[in-house]
């Protein structure tokens, strides 16, 4: 199931397969996976749980390798983690022994930035999340919603031009999901990046992206994809409208009550917001 | 965005420049520091009232006398400064040499498997079964008295290390790694803070075995030392002595882990705890 590769693609996934061997047996976790993702776009990729959301997730971070196939990024094979692909955990992963700012700051350490436009670029982005007054706190000290805010700044704080977020709102109640989800959105239309957003939630992938793509589990492969041509910025009032709604139900059906045999969709041309 | 705020439970004081300071009363600990006096004095009585029942112990007064009398003669200063520094020496190097192999073993596969059959084969002999083994080996001065305490304390702080380097969180690990950190830097940035509560837990059990060795060590041909003050003791059945050194012992092994306890609140406050 081999497309013509698009050139625009800031990410291409080609045939990725990732298998585990899973008590002498083995757990197809995908089966063959083909997606285009444009420059700044914005994707989200839902699915039930066994679908293999997270590990095309982990392929993209370089966390993973695939068992076969190839995920490219900017054209280039994906061989481990990069300073392009900022990521973005569940458990938000911040290192608890150091304060907000030195979060932030540990990818510009590592990179080797001074240490006055280290502290600079850290400040820029903790007040983009709106953290400036727990700049000197403990991980500790933050609820989720905050520790959340937190890892976000420090994933942009070493500018990658791709953000992977792996269900980062999963863990947070309803009301602080969606003041996160806002949030999300004006951060990224101020700065943009391209984006691929895992999650369970579908009323999340439909308000955050501009495409949503389905994914089916065993084994674990895209069920279809979908254009959501609702403008941006996206609003409260977005969330009630018949627009809205009418994209909503179609990929609940869409996660929910898939069909088995029905062949996965074919690859998706890209399209850009 | 609301800023909910969640203070951890109880230790809310170690975090430094905290947003939120502790909301536990002083009343509690207040009530907590009457309660521990209450106890000690209540032992102290119930020590005394069973010295005057006839068992045949020497009476708090008795042995408090004991006590000044080692002082002003400055044996008991001088039976403190050797346990001590037997003690201090082989803890620390215990401790200087369990870190590293404890790090090796955690973070290299090939290290735990080489070293981990040694330690667990050691870890069933209780360190004071090695006593005769050391003094044969090497002779009666400070050597095997100060190498069965290093032993003890090492092979409790190896363990502690080697399980913190192996807990640590893989998704801190890759979260580093995507932030561009090499292994040598996820391993001083991440696994060293991350298995520093595990180090400083093993350093004060280590430290409370080593103390625990003492005593019998101190009985391989001592001239000086609290456990050689009992021992020699025990000969003129002089009861208050060996009273006078039991205190001592108790009261600066109690010092000692709470010189640690303050240190490990200082450097792993940030942890969540309960």
């Amino acid at each position: 199931m081999t497309t013509v590769q698009d050139p625009a693609a800031k990410i291409s996934v080609r045939a990725v397969r990732k298998v585990f061997p899973l008590g002498g047996q083995e757990f197809v976790a995908l089966g063959g996976v083909d997606l285009d993702i444009g420059d700044n776009e914005f994707v989200t990729v839902v699915g039930p749980s066994g679908c293999g959301k997270s590990t095309l997730m982990n392929i993209l971070a370089g966390l993973e390798t695939p068992t076969s196939g190839l995920a490219l990024v900017d054209g280039r094979e994906v061989d481990g983690p990069g300073p392009e692909r900022g990521v973005i955990f569940q458990q938000y992963a911040l290192f608890p022994w150091l304060t907000v700012r030195k979060n932030v700051e540990f990818g510009l350490s590592t990179a080797g930035v001074p240490k006055k436009e280290r502290r600079e670029r850290a400040d820029h982005f903790i007040r983009m999340v709106g953290l400036e007054e727990f700049a000197d706190a403990l991980p500790k000290m933050l609820s989720g919603g905050m520790k959340q805010r937190c890892a976000i700044a420090r994933a942009y704080a070493v500018n990658p031009s791709i953000l992977l977020m792996d269900e980062p709102f999963g863990a947070l109640d309803a009301l602080t999901r969606v003041r996160l989800q806002e949030q999300l959105l004006t951060t990224w239309s101020m700065e943009r990046r391209t984006v691929v957003f895992i999650t369970h939630d579908v009323d999340e992938a439909v308000f955050l992206a501009n495409r949503v793509v389905v994914m089916a589990a065993r084994p674990g492969r895209i069920y279809d994809v979908v254009d959501v041509d609702l403008p941006y910025p996206r609003t409260e009032e977005l969330r009630l409208s018949p627009e809205f709604t009418e994209l909503r139900n179609r990929i609940w059906r869409s996660v929910y009550h898939q069909e088995a045999g029905r062949p996965a969709a074919s690859t998706p041309s890209t399209t850009t917001a | 965005m609301t800023a909910t705020v969640t203070p951890p439970a109880g230790n809310a004081a170690d975090a430094v420049g905290a947003p939120r300071r502790r909301t536990t009363g002083d009343g509690d600990r207040r009530r907590g520091l009457v309660l521990n006096l209450f106890a000690i004095v209540l032992g102290l009585g119930i020590w005394w009232a069973l010295a005057l029942a006839g068992l045949t112990i020497p009476t708090p007064p008795q042995v408090a006398e004991k006590a000044g009398q080692l002082w002003s003669s400055g044996l008991l200063q001088k039976d403190i400064a050797a346990s001590l520094a037997r003690v201090l020496t082989g803890f620390l190097l215990g401790t200087l040499v369990a870190i590293p192999v404890g790090f090796l073993m955690g973070w290299y596969p090939i290290a735990r498997g080489l070293i981990e059959p040694w330690i667990q084969f050691f870890r069933t002999i209780p360190p004071l079964a090695i006593i005769p083994l050391a003094i044969v080996l090497m002779g009666i001065d400070e050597t095997p008295k100060i190498f069965v305490i290093f032993l003890a304390a090492f092979l409790v702080c190896v363990i502690s290390t080697f399980q913190g380097v192996v807990d640590v969180d893989r998704t801190l690990i890759n979260a580093a790694r995507v932030l561009g950190a090499g292994d040598g830097r996820i391993f001083l940035r991440v696994v060293v803070p991350a298995s520093t509560p595990f180090i400083l837990v093993g350093m004060r059990v280590g430290l409370g075995s080593a103390w625990a060795t003492l005593v019998a060590a101190e009985l391989i041909a001592a001239q000086q030392g609290l456990g050689y003050r009992m021992q020699n003791a025990q000969l003129y059945y002089d009861l208050p002595t060996i009273f006078v050194g039991l205190i001592s012992i108790g009261i600066l092994g109690l010092l000692m882990d709470r010189v640690l306890l303050f240190t490990e609140r200082r450097l792993t406050g940030w942890q969540e705890r309960r």
